[in-house]
């Protein structure tokens, strides 16, 4: 029972670059489950802009044939972990996008695993970060395909965005596979705002600030397309990106 | 309205505008031509304020304004459109969207209102049926999977809604077939052939200027201009070639 409880260190890959003085007193996070039934459809939006520190896990199971779709939105002003485990049954669907927000030196992840342990499951993940100051801002992913999941089809797309050079960025999309005739796909980039298009931008009247916003804007909505709460969790972001630039 | 004296201008340290002289005034139309490498897009680009491109010597007023004392957004407020030859792809952001947007923050400056979304829809509208362009394709991120031509009709519209007072428009002919050259050159007269406003062309072919007719064409070489002329001077361009004219 003590190692369970006990603080995890650095060397516990799903804590490499997690701010542990932050998590400590937040030890041990309290585990919130989902289950969705077979044929089953469940969403869950999730903001995290608090002032505090804050860390949540998420343990989400879908039965055959059920769907979720899971939105995140990390924009804290202090250390704000979101660590989710998704496990999925033949069929299932998993939709999951997120966008990070942060600056100072906060610390955000978001740590997900996705299982899928039968046949022909979907998940699909999209998150964003953008990072200013000397934020640091991670993702990182496992999608393990049990033996015998064929018809996988996996995908991560992880994209993060450096407001300034001092920020970092760490992602770490990662496949396990023990299946055959799985479709798994990661793209990974982190870069900075196109120093042109925001030239061309700047070009038609849009002041600098105006222009960075409204790239940022299109980069963060990306997490949160077809999702029911698109819009208003699009504006928090928004709100929370003013405090960035 | 706009006068250029010995502009000299770097890019990554290499001189290329020498001492470039140019002056237009308003209710005129001014062409540029000359060879690959001799400045045309940098001229464009210097005016514009593009970062990288830096003034080493001269002065350029626009409209009684330091023009070079001013941001980028500034020279877009005090109605300088430049024209991109390469215009840029915005991945998610809706023309409409930027437009209104980038409108009303001229408009700011100006110390006007911004326009209302059903004005602004109107304007856009107006100016999109000038150009033939699909109102639809307005609502489609900026210059995402627009052929060549199209990027050139959608800049016209831009120039439409945010009706400058001097246009530069870098090779807005190149990417054009002979009815969308056509097209965009009527959207340019009838946008910008007026008393108070001013066009400078820049071109590598005589073709635009069949239906955009300059007062003016200059030659623009080794960074600065070396031959001016009426209309006739593209025509002797295009049939002897730069080297022999501008020698």
């Amino acid at each position: 029972m003590s190692a369970a409880l006990a603080l995890p260190t650095r060397k516990d890959e799903a804590f490499r670059y997690a701010d542990l003085a932050a998590l400590a007193p937040l030890w041990p996070v309290a585990v919130q489950e989902i289950r969705v039934a077979a044929g089953e459809t469940g969403a869950l939006a999730i903001t995290a802009n608090a002032d505090a520190a804050e860390a949540r896990e998420i343990v989400i199971t879908l039965d055959e044939g059920a769907s979720f779709d899971l939105r995140v939105l990390n924009a804290g002003h202090g250390y704000g972990r979101i660590a989710v485990t998704a496990v999925l049954g033949k069929g299932a669907s998993f939709h999951f996008g997120a966008a990070q927000l942060g600056g100072g030196d906060q610390t955000l992840e978001i740590v997900t695993e996705v299982r899928h342990m039968a046949p022909d499951a979907v998940s699909r993940q999209v998150v964003r970060s953008v990072l200013g100051g000397h934020a640091t801002g991670t993702y990182l992913g496992r999608v393990h395909v049990a033996r015998g999941a064929i018809g996988t089809d996996g995908e991560q797309s992880i994209r993060a965005m450096l407001l300034e050079r001092t920020a970092t960025a760490n992602a770490r999309p990662e496949l396990e596979i023990y299946a055959d005739d799985v479709k798994c796909a990661h793209g990974c980039a982190v870069g900075e705002l196109d120093p042109m298009g925001l030239f061309y931008l700047q070009s038609r009247g849009l002041p600098p600030g105006e222009a960075k916003k409204l790239m940022l804007h299109a980069f963060i909505a990306e997490a949160f397309v077809g999702a029911p709460e698109a819009e208003g969790l699009t504006e928090t972001a928004l709100a929370a990106l003013e405090g960035l630039l | 309205m706009l006068k250029i004296d010995n502009l000299q201008a770097t890019v990554a340290d290499k001189p290329i505008l020498k001492g470039l002289s140019l002056q237009i005034n308003a209710g005129e139309i001014h062409a540029i031509m000359g060879p690959n490498g001799a400045g045309k897009s940098t001229l464009g680009y210097t005016l514009g304020g593009r970062p990288g491109y830096e003034v080493t010597g001269g002065s350029v007023d626009f409209d009684r304004q330091d023009l070079l004392a001013l941001e980028p957004y500034e020279r877009a407020a005090a109605g300088l459109f430049l024209g991109f030859q390469y215009p840029v792809e915005i991945p998610g952001v809706s023309n409409l969207q930027f437009l209104r947007e980038a409108l009303n923050a001229q408009r700011k400056v100006h110390g006007e209102e911004p326009l209302s979304g059903a004005a602004f829809i109107k304007l856009a509208k107006e100016q999109a049926g000038l150009l033939r362009f699909d109102m639809d394709m307005l609502k489609r991120p900026v210059n995402v999977g627009f052929s060549g031509g199209e990027k050139k009709r959608a800049e016209m519209v831009q120039m439409g809604i945010l009706a400058p007072k001097l246009a530069i428009l870098d090779e807005t002919d190149s990417g054009l077939d002979i009815d969308a050259l056509r097209i965009v050159g009527e959207g340019i007269n009838a946008i910008m052939r007026k008393p108070d406003k001013a066009v400078l062309l820049i071109t590598h072919y005589q073709r635009l200027l069949d239906y955009v007719q300059p007062d003016f064409v200059h030659v623009l070489a080794g960074g600065r201009i070396v031959k001016s002329g009426g209309p006739e001077l593209a025509l002797q361009l295009e049939s002897e070639g730069y080297e022999a004219v501008a020698a």
